[in-house]
């Protein structure tokens, strides 16, 4: 059995009276990458939201129900919020590296986390993060030219890479290739394979194909609700539900 | 079933059903006229059967194009994904249906018309109904996604298996009885093989229609057994 890293309990989130996620149970694990696939608006780059807290920014935003990592609370009072966040950290559909160097984009979480001061220190982490991001060849000359110079695909390299620097336990990454070309979104998902065991990786896409390309646990949500979790392959060929096998084969809607 | 957003791929997916739908009932129509063709001696209507089997390949040509398209360019999922698949490997064990009754049209000629041997050729017509039906069945049971009917196709080979084994020992009675019928007897038996093997290959398509159907693989107990006899 894989390990598992995070596991959600009947979880609501409400937009004021609006009831956005209707009851979701689910458990992440370290082996596979669990893509959250659906239409627009069902729900899942909410519920993503709430394995790191990021709804906690809206506040409108009330989410009901359990969520643990490690088999701990991440709602609890005693949570450190910017601690959770480094243990899960988060990529998002547009790239946005910080408006500094290279460098400094990898640099500075281990900084302010206090995982290493010393700039020798920082170089290994800067290096290794950009290694593990599949970066580092193509910027090891240019660590201190601007990380907004860099292409978009280079770009979100780059913010997984400061992603991985805080050293996390998960990887949320929500649309992370919608605004990048086939070839940027190819590399992100060798980088994504490449990642998986290390990270507990979960991915929430439009784009069915990856879905199926990168993921080996696929769950589909639908107006809220988690209509159906299982491993990828048999989603793909085999739904369960008909709502999901309407949705895979183009017939939604 | 729900239409595709897309319109081109609904129309498609016809296009592939359409077509197998009609191989299906072109090799049907081979199986009764061969065996017709067998009865009468008619060997103008033999030599038909044999021209009339490039439409059948011509329409697995076809149908491996745009299932090799539809995958391209549609990316199918789920039950279409398993759709066109199966019609990808129905194609090719229909077009082996086809070959087979081609091949027993080939063999009217050879068995001459003054010292037929009545007996089993009156038994091949029935046996050759009874698979030809298979084959029709089991591709209108693709058309229309109908596992029942594809089981129904699978618990029918027995009757196939049983009329083979019966024709057989026919054939062995006569030939040891009658020496001089061998060669003739030799055909028929070439012919009732080819009819078993039909029901055979009717029952793998029943197989992959109902994969392709319910997205399950057919349980053992529901395949028919195989001829006891050669």
């Amino acid at each position: 059995m894989p390990e598992t890293k995070m596991t959600a309990r009947d979880v609501k989130v409400f937009y004021g009276e609006k009831q956005a996620i209707k009851g979701v149970s689910i458990d992440v694990d370290m082996d596979n990458v669990t893509a959250f696939i659906g239409p627009s608006g069902c729900g899942k780059s909410t519920f993503l939201r709430t394995l790191n807290r990021m709804n906690d920014t809206v506040a409108s935003a009330r989410v009901e129900g359990t969520i643990t990592l490690d088999g701990e609370d991440i709602y609890a009072p005693s949570m450190d919020v910017v601690q959770l966040r480094a243990r899960v950290g988060m990529v998002f559909q547009k790239p946005n590296p910080f408006p500094k160097s290279i460098y400094e984009n990898i640099a500075y979480g281990p900084r302010i986390h206090g995982l290493a001061h010393a700039k020798a220190d920082l170089d290994v982490i800067v290096e290794k993060s950009l290694r593990r991001a599949g970066l580092w060849d193509e910027v090891k000359d240019r660590l201190h030219d601007s990380g907004t110079a860099l292409s978009g695909g280079q770009q979100q390299r780059l913010c997984i890479g400061r992603a991985i620097a805080v050293e996390p336990e998960v990887i949320l990454m929500d649309e992370p290739c919608s605004a990048l070309d086939p070839i940027a979104t190819a590399k992100i998902e060798e980088l994504i394979h490449e990642l998986r065991g290390r990270y507990a990786i979960v991915i929430v896409t439009h784009n069915m194909q990856q879905a199926a390309r990168v993921s080996q646990r696929t769950a589909f949500f639908h107006l809220g609700e988690l209509v159906e979790y299982g491993v990828t392959s048999d989603i793909f060929t085999n739904p369960r539900q008909e709502r999901t096998k309407d949705y895979i084969t183009g017939r939604y809607g | 079933m729900a239409e595709h957003t897309i319109k081109a791929f609904d129309q498609e997916m016809d296009k592939l059903r359409g077509l197998i739908a009609e191989m299906g009932g072109r090799a049907e129509s081979a199986i009764e006229k061969a065996m017709l063709a067998l009865q009468r001696h008619d060997k103008v209507m033999a030599a038909e059967v044999v021209a009339e089997d490039k439409r059948i390949d011509a329409i697995e040509a076809e149908v491996e194009k745009l299932a090799i398209e539809i995958i391209a360019l549609r990316a199918p999922m789920a039950n279409d994904l398993r759709d066109v698949i199966a019609a990808l490997k129905i194609v090719g064990v229909v077009e082996r249906i086809g070959d087979y009754a081609k091949n027993i049209a080939k063999r009217v000629p050879l068995i001459s018309a003054n010292q037929r041997t009545q007996e089993p050729i009156a038994l091949l017509p029935s046996m050759g109904q009874v698979a030809g039906e298979m084959v029709q069945d089991v591709l209108n049971a693709f058309a229309a996604r109908d596992a029942d009917l594809a089981v129904a196709v699978v618990e029918r080979d027995t009757v196939v298996d049983d009329f083979y084994n019966s024709v057989f020992r026919t054939l062995v009675t006569f030939m040891v009885e009658n020496p001089k019928t061998i060669s003739e007897c030799a055909h028929l038996l070439f012919i009732a093989k080819n009819i078993e093997r039909i029901g055979d290959h009717a029952t793998n398509v029943a197989e992959m229609v109902y994969y392709a159907a319910t997205g399950q693989t057919l349980p053992d107990r529901e395949r028919g057994g195989a001829a006891a006899e050669g």
